[in-house]
């Protein structure tokens, strides 16, 4: 059995005036002990879903979880002992200094007050959070806040930790930071659960991934795993003139390796057998019929091409969106 | 990592009373905290009761002939009752705040008494409450108002007034549970208190009201803590004419019965709802 299991979790919401939603559509994971397992979908596809069920704040209407062989349905309190969880918004509270947001945690772990003090002490250390942890929360940066967040999820140094989308909406030097602590923790053992919009983020810190659409998972592997499972090598090609697309969508799929070219934005790519061959076929074929070419190039697939090929989304432009109407 | 230095992270000994008892008094500490660090919401919660009772005092006072001691001795009791009621709807906001801000779900995943969290939180609502009261006393005793009983009735009114708000949090607490936002709380709550409190006994006799409006008064409520406190802090003008409704014969044993009906009803009905919620 694996250290962490769902099988057939089934989750339906019913928002008023609106159809129901099934949140979760029969998904099953299978997580390996001091793995980094990490679910990549879009917006809405159920990652956090699938992670509150995991971490007992929902219950699924039907299908089963466990973690190390315990029921998380029916032993919420046992799989609390087992968990740190640190998600999207950071859980403090804003009135209490950072050290007393710890404190408090290992309090309600019961771990005693002066070993509650003692890990607080460690952790705003270890977080960097030395010189601001007399100050309240509130003050806190974005980033200062998530670290705090993360920081109690691992009060008792828990074998299992969730961190449902840590870095979304942190700047580029934060993320690159939180990163390295997660790197760290993967070090020293913890089996890890994270979800990300960021394909980025799971190329680097995930060493299997779950890609996830309409609350099941569609695919499961390395990030290796995942590239050579849509085939080879990539032709891609910038247009000039967007109104050119279906022409030059129809030119790249008659010399691709049989699948439909996808289109995004103006940019064209297609899964092709022997690249350098099928790019200058390409390249010749688009100038005798008049579509005019930024440019043109061969390359090996990336995440982004396996959420392609899997949803016909790309995750990017889904989130993109998400933010601009949010 | 550091992580790797010798603590032990086990948890102490402990049954599951002596672990609520703990976890309780972590939340209530956490509340009390909020009050020191966020001063304004103690500020206006003592601001607003001192105001009414001048504002009742020489605005209503002058225009209201109340037999014995007067109007001051008679609305203070009504002052007490609205304060506590209204003092209630903390716990509805925070309760809807700490939703939104997710610490809810914080304390769900961790091994925690749910039942804590919202014992410490109506714990906090008593001691603003019980801060508020001193300060309206105080406020009370120098423009005029006079405690004629024993100082056991006086405490055992001023236990009634607490445990009723007490009681009032729990319902605001459920109530906070169940709204998307927390500003619904205040707003909704407005509507309901300021009726319950005004259609009552509390500022001016219910008797001289038109019929409808004395019938609703006779049962609500509020009347009978405000009615209970009168008589228990001695300030029970001579000539009432109390109704003949049973809760207005029998107000003491209302707010009793009242008090524990709500209790009955609301705590397990907030500890289920707190063991399901998450933003």
């Amino acid at each position: 059995m694996s250290f962490i299991e769902a099988i057939d979790l089934v989750k339906t919401y019913s928002p008023k005036g609106s159809p129901q939603v099934r949140a979760l559509d029969g998904l099953n994971l299978e997580v390996q002990q001091g793995s980094v397992t990490a679910l990549l979908g879009p917006n809405g596809a159920g990652k956090t879903t699938t992670v509150k069920v995991l971490t007992t704040l929902i219950q699924p209407d039907s299908g089963s979880a466990f973690i190390d062989g315990v029921n998380v349905v029916a032993e919420p309190q046992a799989i609390r002992r087992m968990i740190g969880a640190s998600g999207q918004y950071a859980a403090v509270d804003q009135n209490l200094t950072g050290f007393e947001n710890l404190l408090m945690v290992g309090k309600l772990y019961h771990l005693g007050t002066r070993v509650a003090r003692q890990r607080a002490t460690e952790l705003i250390e270890l977080f960097d959070l030395v010189e601001a942890q007399n100050r309240t929360v509130k003050g806190y940066s974005g980033g200062m806040r998530r670290r705090i967040d993360l920081a109690g999820a691992l009060v008792i140094r828990p074998p299992v930790l969730f961190l449902d989308e840590p870095t979304t909406g942190l700047d580029p030097r934060s993320r690159l930071g939180l990163w390295e602590v997660i790197e760290r923790l993967v070090a020293d053992g913890t089996t890890v659960l994270l979800t990300t919009q960021y394909l980025e983020e799971a190329d680097r810190l995930a060493n299997s991934i779950s890609v996830i659409d309409n609350g099941q998972v569609i695919a499961q592997g390395t990030a290796d795993e995942l590239k050579a499972s849509i085939g080879g090598l990539r032709v891609a090609v910038t247009l000039v003139d967007e109104s050119q697309s279906e022409n030059a969508r129809t030119l790249l799929t008659r010399f691709g390796s049989g699948e439909q070219a996808i289109l995004t934005g103006r940019t064209l790519v297609v899964p092709v057998q022997d690249g350098p061959h099928a790019l200058a076929a390409i390249v010749s074929a688009a100038a005798e019929e008049g579509i005019g070419l930024h440019d043109a190039g061969m390359r090996r697939p990336t995440l982004d091409d396996v959420f392609l090929q899997l949803t016909g989304r790309s995750a990017q432009t889904d989130e993109a969106e998400t933010e601009s109407a949010a | 990592m550091t992580t790797s230095t010798s603590t032990t992270l086990q948890p102490i000994p402990g049954n599951s009373l002596t672990r609520f008892l703990s976890d309780g008094w972590v939340t209530t500490w956490r509340n009390l905290m909020k009050i020191i660090r966020v001063p304004e919401i103690l500020l206006f919660s003592l601001i607003q009761p001192v105001m009414f009772v001048l504002l009742f005092t020489y605005v209503f006072g002058a225009a209201i002939d109340i037999p014995g001691d007067g109007y001051t001795s008679f609305l203070m009791a009504g002052i007490f009752a609205q304060t506590v009621v209204f003092g209630s709807t903390y716990s509805g906001s925070a309760m809807a705040q700490d939703l939104k801000d997710g610490i809810i779900d914080r304390f769900r995943t961790l091994p925690m008494s749910g039942a804590a969290v919202l014992v410490g939180r109506t714990n906090g609502d008593l001691v603003i409450n019980t801060l508020s009261m001193l300060v309206m006393m105080g406020t009370g005793l120098l423009v005029g108002w006079r405690v004629n009983s024993s100082p056991l009735e006086f405490l055992a009114g001023v236990g009634l007034l607490l445990l009723f708000s007490y009681a009032f949090s729990w319902v605001m607490a459920f109530l906070g549970m169940s709204v998307k936002s927390p500003e619904i709380i205040n707003n909704a709550s407005f509507l309901v208190l300021f009726p319950l409190t005004f259609i009552s006994n509390a500022f001016v006799p219910s008797e001289n009201l038109p019929t409808p409006l004395r019938v609703f008064a006779e049962w609500n409520p509020v009347s009978a803590l405000v009615q209970s406190a009168r008589e228990l802090f001695g300030n029970v003008p001579p000539g009432t004419i109390v109704g003949e409704a049973w809760p207005a014969q029998n107000p003491i044993a209302t707010v009793l019965i009242g008090v524990s009906v709500l209790l009955v009803i609301f705590v397990p009905l907030c500890i289920r709802k707190f063991a399901t919620i998450s933003r």
